[in-house]
């Protein structure tokens, strides 16, 4: 068996573009009876290299775009999709979502939640919310990080009810882009892209009827840094292929590893093929350089995470058995 | 105190909707069973700490601590003896 390094991510990247672009036409024609493919696109590498992978397969003019920010995204965000845009030559349309989150109280929510556990909390603060415990072998907890207009930094232990009333109103934001993403898939019958990398689809680092939703998801099975190859691979620009993946959700800066993944993508990516591949903790943390019993507990936390988020893949659990005619 | 009589009741009625006190053997693993996942765990914190009066500190929340109503109620007698 050969050493655990990061060129077990290696693949031939022209070959499955080429097989994920056939794949992609042959599912949207024959199995979804669809037109073209909708996809957002935030400006990160996922989805950009899904709607890459879309022109390929279909050609420029059956790809629609969404660009759809709201008050936290990065100011870079939108600039960069629309950077994508103007590179694969696509349609596109710009939503400002924040008045229709503010309308539905995604916001004032969430607001209500973080100023139960920081008072304080106001006008000109921005908080991020980071996972803490999983990847040293303890139970996951959940801290609040603000930066208050000053500069100052404050930290918090976040309530359970806390907790879940910021996510589930975060959670809007993912949910209505899906609306978005269906209501222009609907209007020119094509459909709808899911952008999640593997780390995300199998770590259940997706919104259940938000990002989750789609027609087809292309790059589930790509290791991040699958993803980052690939796009390069497909010639995106530099400033698409070199940004710093984060969640874009909350106001504060935030990596995806600090809210969720317990290591950075390279290190998370690496850590998820091992465990695939039967590879011991011993193993793991030789090639991450870290002490056995920490890659041990990076593998149960990854295993833990997939038995949580599980309830996120499933369809809904129907009572009996449905006709076949009606499986939907 | 036999810490089970606080335990065992809340296992059952918040995670199983039953009092059927065979629905789950104190010896039982509770994650591996399926019955709590981590958020439940962390509802099983905030209620312990509510009810008896503790603080379960960070290093204090690991799987071993929690896997079981045995365990649990193990770890609430040492916590409450120390």
């Amino acid at each position: 068996m050969s050493a655990l390094g990061h060129d077990v991510l290696d693949m031939d990247l022209e070959a499955e573009a080429d097989r994920i672009a056939a794949r992609l036409r042959a599912v949207t024609a024959r199995e979804l009876h669809r037109r073209g493919l909708v996809v957002a696109v935030s400006g990160g590498i996922d989805s950009s290299c899904c709607a890459a992978l879309a022109v390929r397969a279909l050609g420029p003019e059956r790809v629609f775009a969404l660009i759809l920010p709201e008050r936290d995204s990065a100011e870079d965000s939108a600039a960069r999709a629309r950077l994508l845009v103007e590179h694969l030559g696509i349609r596109s349309e710009t939503k400002d979502i924040a008045p229709a989150l503010a309308a539905i109280g995604c916001y004032e929510q969430r607001d209500a939640a973080v100023r139960r556990a920081l008072p304080a909390y106001g006008e000109g603060w921005r908080f991020k919310i980071a996972i803490d415990g999983g990847s040293e072998g303890r139970i996951n907890i959940f801290r609040l990080l603000a930066e208050a207009p000053d500069g100052s930094r404050h930290e918090r232990t976040l309530g359970l009810a806390d907790y879940l009333q910021i996510v589930a109103a975060t959670n809007f934001k993912q949910r209505l882009r899906k609306a978005l993403e269906y209501f222009h898939a609907d209007r020119l019958n094509y459909a709808v892209v899911g952008t999640p990398n593997r780390l995300e689809y199998d770590q259940g680092f997706f919104v259940k009827n938000g990002d989750g939703a789609a027609d087809v998801k292309p790059i589930a099975h790509l290791y991040k840094s699958q993803v980052y190859a690939m796009a390069r691979h497909l010639g995106l620009p530099a400033r698409l292929c070199d940004a710093v993946p984060t969640t874009d959700t909350y106001s504060l800066s935030q990596g995806q590893d600090e809210f969720y993944f317990a290591l950075g993508y390279r290190e998370m990516d690496l850590a998820l093929w091992a465990l695939e591949h039967g590879r011991d903790a011993v193993e793991l943390g030789h090639a991450l350089g870290i002490e056995p019993a920490r890659a041990a507990a990076i593998y149960a936390d990854i295993e833990n995470k997939r038995r949580t988020t599980r309830y996120l893949h499933a369809p809904p659990v129907l009572m009996g058995e449905p006709d076949q005619a009606c499986t939907a | 105190m036999d810490f089970k009589t606080i335990v065992k009741p809340f296992i059952l009625g918040n995670f199983l909707f039953t009092d059927d006190a065979s629905a789950v053997a104190d010896d039982s693993s509770l994650i591996r069973g399926g019955i709590v996942d981590s958020t439940g765990i962390l509802e099983l914190i905030e209620f312990l700490e509510a009810t008896c009066g503790i603080r379960i500190d960070a290093e204090e929340m690991v799987p071993g601590n929690f896997d079981s109503i045995d365990t649990i109620s193990a770890f609430l007698q040492r916590k409450t003896t120390a």
